[in-house]
Formats: structure tokens, sequence, C-alpha cells
């Protein structure tokens, strides 16, 4: 049974439809991420499978049950890991982290919480004196602390600074190496290809294109392109046979600037969202 | 799978929250420190103006009571929900297996605590500035504590409907205390006694819970023969428990019906 299982999810707002047809199936155990500009209808997406929004129609599975009607042992199972909140600033980080491990019936042990986001040296601290990337890792240990066998990541890292989410990479690799599934939602096309498994790119409300951060949009069997340089300039070659290419022009010595490069990430996320 | 395993008691639950919001509450210090002194000051000040015998004394600082105990429950608690709902608090618990019924008991706690705490405040300057005798009779001290009850009960649901008026914390003050201090001229703390408002205004602080917990403070701290003040001519104890009660219940169903977990369009 997948973890998650969607069939033309729609939902609508006063103005626009925000999801227009959504179908989605992450695997147990995977690293699934949504790409999508703002406005796409990520978080409106993640919502619905978190039980936080209603949806306007469209089978809606998550670890079995759907997420409108689940109830409390259903909630035990997933963890959310939530971007803008403020709360419990006058807590100390393990004041709030041993707190949420009494929601559950089997939590994580909330010192070696603590200690896997990374915040050992700050958990006699009052939360609201921690930065905004510290916050972000408190976040994630309250999402975590009930063993969740699905994490949900809307957006994690937006607004770290590139140290931070170096951090939170390791943090979401440790995770997933457990064997939870995650769910993550970017903006940021280096995150998905650190470290997702597969990637579903959302656009206007529709999935445009899916598959592994290498294969998506064609483009492990997009035409590779060769540039090099000689006396009279640079040059460039589109081909589907680069190795071809490159053992004719090799005949004629050694080739400057020799590179092959197939379309990156970006070129076919930008192609995708256009 | 850890469905086999039980997840915690809704009522364990509930005292965990309990312990947290006291916790929380009781270390932001000017919340505290404001939304206590508030009616003491009040009462300092009208009581230096309005307490020329000893008998206004004491019908005063029993209705100054009744406000304090509003303010800690039905403003109080309306706040400390709409910044809940502002800050995450709501959202992030909805996304955990804490039952939305131990988060109110959680509250319970909290107001109870709070509203008790006023309560000493109040009648420490009562006694200390105005003399005002504390009561005795285990009869009155009775009345006391079932008024106190369901008048923190009801005006606690009703802040908890009142607060999902409220678009923000920043608006929420202002969206209690409106009808807070409206209630406290028409019903019987700052203009007293009752019979001095046109008919009008007297029947519809009649209406609301304020008056009523007034009037049942007032028998317990003034001698039964000052009754014939009340606007009924008696304590009318009965009809206090009966509207009290009744608020009770209709607050219970508002939350039910208007509660919401976040403040965005869902």
């Amino acid at each position: 049974m997948n973890a998650i299982r969607v069939r033309g999810l729609r939902k609508a707002y006063k103005d626009h439809q925000a999801v227009d047809g959504v179908d989605l199936d992450v695997e147990r155990g995977e690293v699934f991420a949504v790409l999508g500009p703002n406005g796409a209808g990520k978080t409106t997406t993640v919502e619905i499978l978190e039980g936080h929004r209603r949806r306007d129609a469209g089978e809606v599975h998550v670890l079995g049950d759907d997420p409108g009607k689940a109830g409390r042992t259903w909630r035990s199972r997933i963890g959310i890991v939530l971007q803008t909140a403020t709360d419990a600033a006058e807590l100390t980080v393990a004041e709030s982290v041993r707190h949420f491990a009494k929601y559950y019936a089997d939590p994580r042990q909330p010192d070696e919480v603590i200690e896997l986001v990374g915040l050992t040296e700050k958990a006699k601290s009052r939360v609201r004196t921690l930065s905004g990337g510290q916050r972000r890792r408190l976040d994630v240990a309250l999402g975590i602390i009930g063993r969740p066998e699905l994490v949900f990541l809307d957006e994690p890292t937006t607004g770290f600074d590139p140290e931070a989410r170096r951090h939170f990479w390791t943090l979401i690799r440790k995770l997933a190496a457990e064997g939870t599934t995650i769910l993550l939602t970017t903006h940021y096309l280096d995150e998905a290809e650190a470290l997702a498994d597969r990637v579903a790119v959302l656009a206007k409300g529709r999935i445009v294109a899916e598959g592994t951060p290498a294969t998506l949009g064609g483009r492990h069997s997009a035409d590779a392109t060769v540039r090099w340089t000689d006396d009279r300039g640079p040059h460039e070659i589109s081909t589907s046979e680069p190795t071809k290419v490159i053992a004719e022009l090799a005949k004629h010595g050694e080739l400057a600037e020799l590179t092959v490069s197939r379309p990156t990430l970006e070129d076919v996320y930008l192609e995708l969202i256009a | 799978m850890t469905t086999a395993t039980a997840l915690p008691g809704l009522f364990s639950l509930g005292l965990a929250r309990g312990g947290t919001e006291l916790r929380e509450f009781f270390r932001q210090r000017e919340n505290v420190v404001f939304t206590f002194s508030l009616p003491a000051v009040i009462m300092l000040l009208l009581g230096t103006v309005y307490v020329k015998q000893p008998i206004q004394g004491q019908l005063f600082a029993a209705s100054m009571v009744g406000a304090g105990i509003i303010s800690t429950s039905f403003v109080g608690l309306g706040i400390s929900i709409a910044a809940d709902r502002e800050d995450g608090t709501l959202k992030r618990l909805h996304g955990t297996p804490m039952p939305l019924a131990s988060y109110f008991i959680g509250k319970t706690i909290l107001v109870l605590v709070s509203s008790l705490a006023e309560v000493v405040l109040l009648l420490a300057v009562a006694w200390l500035r105005f003399d005002v005798e504390l009561p005795t009779d285990p009869k009155k001290i009775a009345t006391f504590a079932w008024v106190f009850l369901l008048g923190v009960i009801a005006c606690s649901l009703l802040g908890t409907v009142v607060s999902s008026l409220a678009k923000s914390t920043r608006s929420a003050p202002a969206v209690l205390n409106l009808p807070y201090i409206i209630l406290q001229f028409i019903s019987g703390v700052f203009i007293s006694p009752l019979t001095a408002l046109p008919d009008s205004l007297q029947i519809t602080g009649a209406i609301f819970p304020l008056k009523w917990v007034c009037q049942g403070f007032r028998s317990v701290f003034a001698s039964d023969e000052y009754q014939v003040l009340e606007v009924a001519g008696s304590w009318e104890l009965g009809k206090i428990a009966l509207v009290l009660g009744a608020w009770c219940v209709a607050g219970l169903l508002l939350v039910t019906r208007t509660f919401r977990w976040t403040n965005d369009n869902r």
C-alpha cells in the first residue's frame, strides 16, 4: 500500500482553482518532492493531505485513511513540520519537545530528538530567543517526536542561509535513512535534486511532470550539448550522440574547454512551468 | 505499527496542557501584571469616590470581584485563544493526536487558576483599602463557590465564541474589551444600584452573565437586609443559577459551532 494515493484532487478558492485535478502516488520509505512556483497549489495540496484543509473533489488516501475523516490514531502516525508558527514562545526548547512527546503512545526520547536537530546547546533557551533556522529545527523536532511514518515538510528551508540548508538536508537524510516517508515541497531545485527519490512538478494546480530528478521531463534522453574552443573561437553542437562527436573532433588534437552537458533540472523545470 | 499502543487519555493530556498553559501564562510578565492589575486599579479609583459607608464597600467589592473574574475568563481566555489561533499553537495541535477536549481542559485549568488569583488580589485590595469584611458563613462561601464556577465557565465559553470574531491577535483585545466595558456599566459594577439605570439598559444587562455574577457575589458580601437594593428586591439565587447555567449550555453549543483552528478560510 502506498503512503499517499491521490486521484483527481480539486480545490477552489473564491477567485481561482488552486488545485485542478492532481494525481499523486508516494511509496512508503520514499522522499518525494513537489516542485513548483509560488501559487502553484503546493501548500494547498499538502494541507489537504495533512487534514488541515477540506477538498472540493477527489480521492485522497494517506497511510490508508482519508485525512478529512481520520482520527487521533491516524494523526499519531503522521508528522507535520510547520513553517510559520511562533507558538510556545515562553517555553524552553526542552520543555516544548517534552510536552509534545506526551501526546503520543510511543514517542522518541526528547533529548535524542533535540540532539538530532542540533539544538542540544539551546535546550534550556526560551523558544522566542531562537534564530529563524533554529526555530525551524525545533519545528522538525516537534514534527518527528511521535515517531511518524510519514512527515510533511512544506518549503522547509525558505529563508535559510546556505550552511543552515546543508545541515537541514543532512537531518532529512537521517530521517529518510530510518525509513520515514517524506513529502517535501520546495521551490529550490537543488534541494529537490539533493534529497528526493522522485519529484513532481506542479504548475497552475496540475502536475506537469513526474520522475526521478535525473529523468524528469526527459532530461536524461534529451540532446547533449558539446562545447569547445579553437583558433576560430567557441563552438557548440547539439547532438544525441556526444561520444561519437567527441571521437570525431579528437582526431584534430586536444580540444580546449571541452564540455558535454545535458539540460539541468533548472532548464527542464523552467520549460515545464512556462 | 504504533497503532497497537493506546494513545494517552483525554484527561491526562488535559492536565499536561494545563501545566503548560500556566507555565507560558505566568512567564509573560507584562501580560500577568496588566491583566491582573486592571480590575484592582479600577477598584481603587472608583472605590475612593463611591465608598462612603462600610456597606458601600461590601457591595462595590462584590461587584468588582464579579467584573474581575469576567476579565480573566471572558477577556483573558478570548485573547489567549485568538493568540493560539494566530501564532500556530492551534494549527500545530490540530496536526497531533491531542484531542480538542484536552486543549479545553487545559484552558479551563488556566482560567480557574488565573480567576482565583484575581479574586485573591481584589479581596486583598478591598480588605486593605476599604476594610471590606470577608464572608465566614459556610453557606455564603458555598454560594460564592458556585457563582464563581458557573460564572467563570459561562464567560469562558463566551470568550471562546467571541475570540472567533477577532481576525488577529491585535484586534482581539478590542473585540473582547468593548462588550466587557459596556457590560460593566449595565450590570451594576460601575453604576450601582442598578435601579439608577433606565429600564432598557437594566433589561439588556440582565440578559448577560455579569449582572447575575455580581448579584450573586453581593449576596455573599452583604447581609440579607440589603437585598432590597436589588432590582427584584431579593438576591434571586435560583434565578442566578438558572441564567448562568443556561449561558453555560448556550456557550457550549456556540463554541462547537464557531470554533476554528486557524484564521484563514479552510
